[in-house]
């Protein structure tokens, strides 16, 4: 027990201070490197629960797709630093509000789940034993909310549609190579054959 | 004494003597393969290769070794110096922690978690960071271009690797390298790539495109010819490694090699039945429980090597990928493909009338 307790300090102390960096960080692909360093140790907290396959799913789609993509694009900006800083003390009110909200809902949460007040009406779903997570979820996820689960998939399709359609744009005098005719194109279609007199010239 | 193995201190004790009984081992290897990769590439082109160092040249690897340790590490001025250092330990590193739930035979894995494949998948897509963090930290041109190339290149292709890693999961039913291999057990009809099993022979011809698709996303996926546009030598210098030189450079390279033969031995795990030799083996209940596992990872590491013979012979005679090219191949031919497998893969196991676990 005790070790696991020291590993979840670890990690919780790790996560939070990173979080941290994220925000503090002058350099902006610091900041995603400290991101992908919290996501990384809240997938360790993830392990500690015993839920290794939310944990593992965290690290593929967060780590390994999400933030790939968010440092491609802090990467490829050019920040002006001096005009960030002069940002910083007008936005403070706005982001302590949202923050002290955040905060307030936080602490009410906890001390009703401390308390059992909400929770205690009905049972927590207790995990079968003898399965293991990911069959678990499986079975919650493919019967109880399985139209939930479509329709957020639904969502998503929308979404990746709206994105393409919004970017998508055909320059009508661009180029394009099509494999398929340069592949199909042999040397009847390709070559044309001119018997040329000597001294003449090809001559259109 | 026996307590003392139960503490946490011997467990750490035991594991630490694991991972160095694996790392050891590997790191042997990969200086073998480094040379044979350049015998069989000579070989190709009528060559001899490295050939004056040891015996027949097979010692070149310690020598280049000892070369990149003893030079003089040189930092570009302006570099991010932190990120800069990080990105190669991080390459090298990421490389060797995949090996943790390998099944090498029957019994020998470090750690046999049930999450396995999901874990190798989410290491293989961390380390797209070592590229992306050398490239920006260099501070220059070619290596940011480089690292750009590279990071659109490993996730583009990691979408369709992580298709096939499904259809394979499907037929298998489990996450768990271990019970994966193990039911591809006898005959060599049994393997995934055969559609696992005689009652799912169909499935052969959905699992061995399937197994192709694999094959040439993991050449994407480590930056082997014919896909190596991340450092194309002839556009962009040596893209994202232009300005890494001595230790870096090495890690660099070692942990790019131990990818490769990682995705060797994955191959030979997914689709062709890790330590399985391929024929019902009654005859290794006689033996001690040592040799019977000894057996299985022969059989496991000569089909590891068949594929990394694969991938040399790849760099080989296979000439570059345009970028274009490169793009349509793993958006509009591989995508489209692992993604109608999977829906063929999941049906069969549903609907088939003989299908079942």
């Amino acid at each position: 027990m005790a070790l696991q307790a020291i590993a979840f300090y670890v990690l919780a102390l790790v996560t939070v201070a990173a979080g941290l960096a994220v925000v503090s960080a002058r350099n902006p692909v610091h900041s995603v490197l400290f991101l992908i360093l919290a996501f990384f140790s809240a997938a360790g907290l993830f392990v500690l629960l015993g839920a290794e396959f939310l944990a593992m799913l965290l690290v593929v789609v967060y780590v390994g797709a999400v933030a790939v993509l968010f440092l491609f694009v802090v990467m490829m900006l050019d920040v002006d630093f001096i005009q960030l800083k002069q940002g910083f003390a007008r936005y403070v009110p706005l982001g302590g509000l949202v923050a002290g909200i955040l905060a307030v809902e936080m602490i009410v949460v906890s001390s009703t789940v401390a308390s059992r007040g909400a929770a205690s009406a009905n049972d927590a779903p207790m995990a079968a034993t003898d399965v293991s997570n990911i069959e678990s979820i499986g079975r919650v996820l493919y019967t109880h909310y399985i139209y939930f689960f479509q329709a957020s998939g639904l969502v998503l399709l929308v979404a990746m549609i709206g994105a393409i359609v919004l970017t998508l744009r055909h320059r009508p005098h661009a180029r394009r190579q099509v494999i398929a005719d340069q592949v199909a194109r042999g040397p009847k279609s390709g070559m044309r054959v001119v018997s040329i007199k000597p001294g003449e010239g090809v001559g259109e | 004494m026996v307590d003392f193995w139960a503490t946490p201190g011997g467990w750490t004790l035991i594991t630490l003597g694991q991972i160095l009984l694996i790392l050891v081992p590997l790191l042997l290897l990969l200086a073998v393969l480094i040379v044979a990769d350049r015998k069989i590439w000579a070989g190709v082109q009528m060559r001899k290769g490295p050939n004056v160092v040891g015996p027949f040249g097979w010692l070149q690897a310690f020598a280049d070794l000892l070369k990149f340790v003893l030079k003089e590490l040189v930092i570009p001025d302006g570099a991010d110096k932190f990120v800069f250092l990080l990105a190669p330990v991080l390459t090298f590193g990421l490389a060797f922690v995949a090996w943790a739930v390998i099944p090498f035979a029957p019994g020998w894995v470090l750690s046999n978690i049930n999450v396995g494949i999901l874990y190798i998948f989410a290491i293989s897509s961390l380390g797209v960071y070592g590229i992306i963090m050398g490239g920006w930290a260099s501070n220059s041109k070619y290596p940011f271009l480089g690292s750009l190339r590279s990071a659109a290149q490993m996730v583009s292709y990691e979408v369709s690797i992580g298709f096939v890693i499904i259809t394979v999961v499907l037929l298998a039913g489990t996450l768990n390298l271990q019970t994966i291999v193990e039911k591809q057990a006898g005959w060599f009809w049994n393997w995934n790539v055969l559609g696992g099993g005689l009652k799912n022979l169909p499935m052969a011809l959905v699992m061995i495109p399937m197994m192709v698709v694999f094959f040439i996303s993991s050449l994407a996926e480590t930056n082997r010819p014919p896909f190596d546009l991340p450092e194309a030598e002839s556009e962009l210098v040596a893209g994202y490694q232009v300005e890494y030189s001595s230790t870096p450079f090495l890690l660099f390279m070692i942990g790019e090699l131990a990818n490769i033969v990682l995705m060797c031995a994955m191959i030979s795990l997914l689709f062709f039945g890790g330590w399985q030799p391929g024929f019902p083996t009654p005859f290794l209940a006689d033996w001690s429980p040592f040799a019977a596992s000894l057996f299985g990872f022969v059989c496991f590491f000569i089909k590891s090597m068949i594929f990394f013979f694969l991938f040399a012979m790849a760099k080989a005679i296979v000439p570059r990928y345009r970028y274009d090219q490169l793009m349509r191949l793993g958006w509009k031919v591989f995508l489209p493909m692992s993604l109608v497998a999977v829906a063929i893969v999941a049906a069969w196991r549903v609907f088939a009338p003989a299908a079942g676990a």
